[in-house]
């Protein structure tokens, strides 16, 4: 019922809303399959990364670089982008995951670091500095209200696809060998194997985002591949609450809020997202959906209580 | 017949000190096999080198005839080897059906199902391996709601799920009462003839009689191997508990 409502809410949204917020929205939504895809390695698998931008990026200037200089349409560039970054995440797993802690997360982002570094250098390829720009989006999607419903549809169709995975006994050998991967070996459990098929079925799901983010914005610039944008992922997690369903999608949306909204508003907005985390993480340590939940579930049990 | 399990020249050092010097042992399938020691004999590290838990120096372990040494841990446990641990090592925030659910998994090709949803006829299956240790009525708590004591239960309940032919119980009496001891003592020795049962135990006189077999570390060396009357009646076995 909850979600039905949610749908016919989402559904009419750019009939009430103007294009500014038509257009947020949108960007929410790719960076919501960012978040999540985040979260299967952090909230289920127990390993934070800061290379994850890596597939967004690939994936976007593999569609816009096919598109440019190969002239080939969509429907060639959009797969060959989503394998093209798979693939990448199916070799970086390898390197990544002979650590876990500490020392995967920095191999994540020293290997992201020499993309990013690349897509600087590499003039003749990426334009550098400048991006690359002139590209277009599938489907003659140009106005903001037919590229929402396509973002929402994907979106819909991702976030279902991950919490799938994270709900199948796959899933549950997963959140096992993030709790205890030692015991999970003693049960039979590859551990190994568990987290390098999530770190590629996470490396896919950044890289659906990154081809929704070329398609809106039209337009690719090496910081997509930055440590800014890997970090800002795994704080909208953090924010949202890591290791449930709803949290990124909550995370997603502050991190987007802050930077797209209170921007325009206030030109430290950097500051203000910095107090707002620090905010979340003192009261709702947990994050913020799990946090307003134990909240909530608080309030009704004091008020079923009283009357 | 084959040994059940077999260790040959097992040498285990850490930095220069040697947790396990040489220890050679054949267990026989069904046997129940006691290892004791005193702390720091090496009994553990025993137990992690024959799961692949730790990586060994030097020696051989040979399940059912086939040499496993090389094989990663999980690959030994489809081999039939099974275990528990001394420090309980369970998944706290998860049901105790939900416990016992990841230990059948882990012997199922379910476990690679990634869009499917959790088979609530594993939970079934799970509940039944409760029953059996008599933790049926706990199943839907939480692990950190439970006793100590049920903890080790479940601890061993996990371990039977799969069904293993070599179990490797490391001080499965450690921390409970005198009722709590005798309820763990009856359920292993329910276990069926079939699973061969080699034990840690820190303490002689607790676990003498649930063995035929002893054999006693000291300083990573095997001591005295013997019958339950043979240890007993060897001075170096004395000597060793009592220091005279």
């Amino acid at each position: 019922m909850k979600l039905a409502a949610l749908a016919v809410m989402l559904v009419a949204f750019p009939f009430i809303a103007g294009e500014f917020y038509v257009n947020l929205a949108s960007q929410i939504f790719i960076f919501a399959i960012f978040a999540a895809s985040i979260n299967l390695l952090l909230g289920y698998g127990g390993l934070a990364t800061l290379g994850h931008a890596s597939y967004l990026g690939v994936a976007a200037y593999i569609s816009a670089l096919l598109g440019l200089k190969l002239g080939l349409g969509h429907w060639i560039a959009a797969p060959a982008a989503l394998l093209g970054a798979t693939l990448m995440a199916c070799v970086f797993g390898l390197i990544a995951l002979r650590a876990t802690g500490l020392g995967f997360l920095m191999l994540t982002l020293a290997l992201s670091q020499v993309l990013w570094g690349t897509a600087y250098r590499w003039v003749a390829l990426t334009d550098g500095d400048n991006g690359l720009r002139g590209l277009s989006r599938p489907f003659h999607l140009d106005d903001a209200a037919s590229f929402y419903y396509f973002a929402l549809a994907v979106t819909a169709v991702s976030l279902w696809l991950m919490a799938r995975f994270v709900g199948s006994p796959f899933g549950a050998a997963l959140r096992g060998a993030r709790d205890q991967p030692r015991r999970m070996s003693a049960l039979g459990h590859n551990v190994w194997l568990i987290r390098w098929i999530t770190f590629v079925y996470a490396g896919f799901w950044g890289a659906v985002s990154g081809l929704l983010f070329v398609y809106y914005h039209k337009y690719i610039h090496p910081i997509s591949l930055s440590l800014t944008n890997s970090a800002e992922g795994l704080l909208a997690v953090i924010a949202g609450g890591s290791g449930t369903l709803g949290g990124p999608v909550a995370g997603a949306a502050i991190v987007m809020l802050l930077k797209n909204y209170v921007s325009a508003y206030i030109e430290r907005w950097n500051m203000l997202l910095g107090i707002v985390f620090v905010v979340i993480v003192v009261f709702m340590p947990e994050g913020v959906v799990p946090g307003a939940r134990r909240i909530f579930s608080r309030w009704t049990r004091r008020f079923k209580s009283a009357t | 017949m084959d040994a059940a399990l077999q260790i040959r020249n097992l040498r285990k050092s850490f930095g220069g000190l040697p947790a396990i010097s040489n220890v050679s042992l054949e267990v026989a399938p069904g046997e129940r096999r006691l290892i004791i020691g005193p702390n720091g004999a090496g009994k553990t590290t025993l137990f992690n080198l024959v799961t692949g838990d730790l990586p060994r120096d030097a020696g051989n372990i040979i399940l059912f005839g086939k040499d496993v040494t090389h094989l990663a841990p999980h690959h030994r446990v489809h081999r039939g080897l099974a275990r528990t641990y001394q420090i309980i090592t369970l998944f706290p925030k998860d049901t105790l059906e939900h416990n016992i659910a990841l230990s059948l998994l882990g012997l199922s090709k379910v476990r690679w199902s990634a869009f499917r949803s959790f088979d609530e006829d594993l939970y079934g299956e799970a509940r039944a391996v409760l029953a059996r240790v008599g933790l049926e009525h706990l199943a839907k708590k939480g692990i950190a709601e439970v006793a100590y004591g049920d903890k080790r239960r479940v601890e061993i309940a996990m371990a039977l799920a799969q069904k293993p032919r070599v179990l490797l119980l490391d001080e499965p009496l450690a921390g409970l009462s005198r009722e709590e001891r005798a309820t763990v003592k009856r359920l292993i020795a329910g276990i069926p003839r079939e699973v061969t049962v080699v034990m840690i135990e820190h303490d002689m006189d607790t676990a003498l009689d649930m063995a035929e077999r002893i054999t006693v570390l000291h300083y990573g060396r095997v001591i005295v191997e013997g019958t339950r009357a043979e240890v007993v009646a060897d001075p170096k076995t004395r000597e060793v508990y009592l220091g005279h």
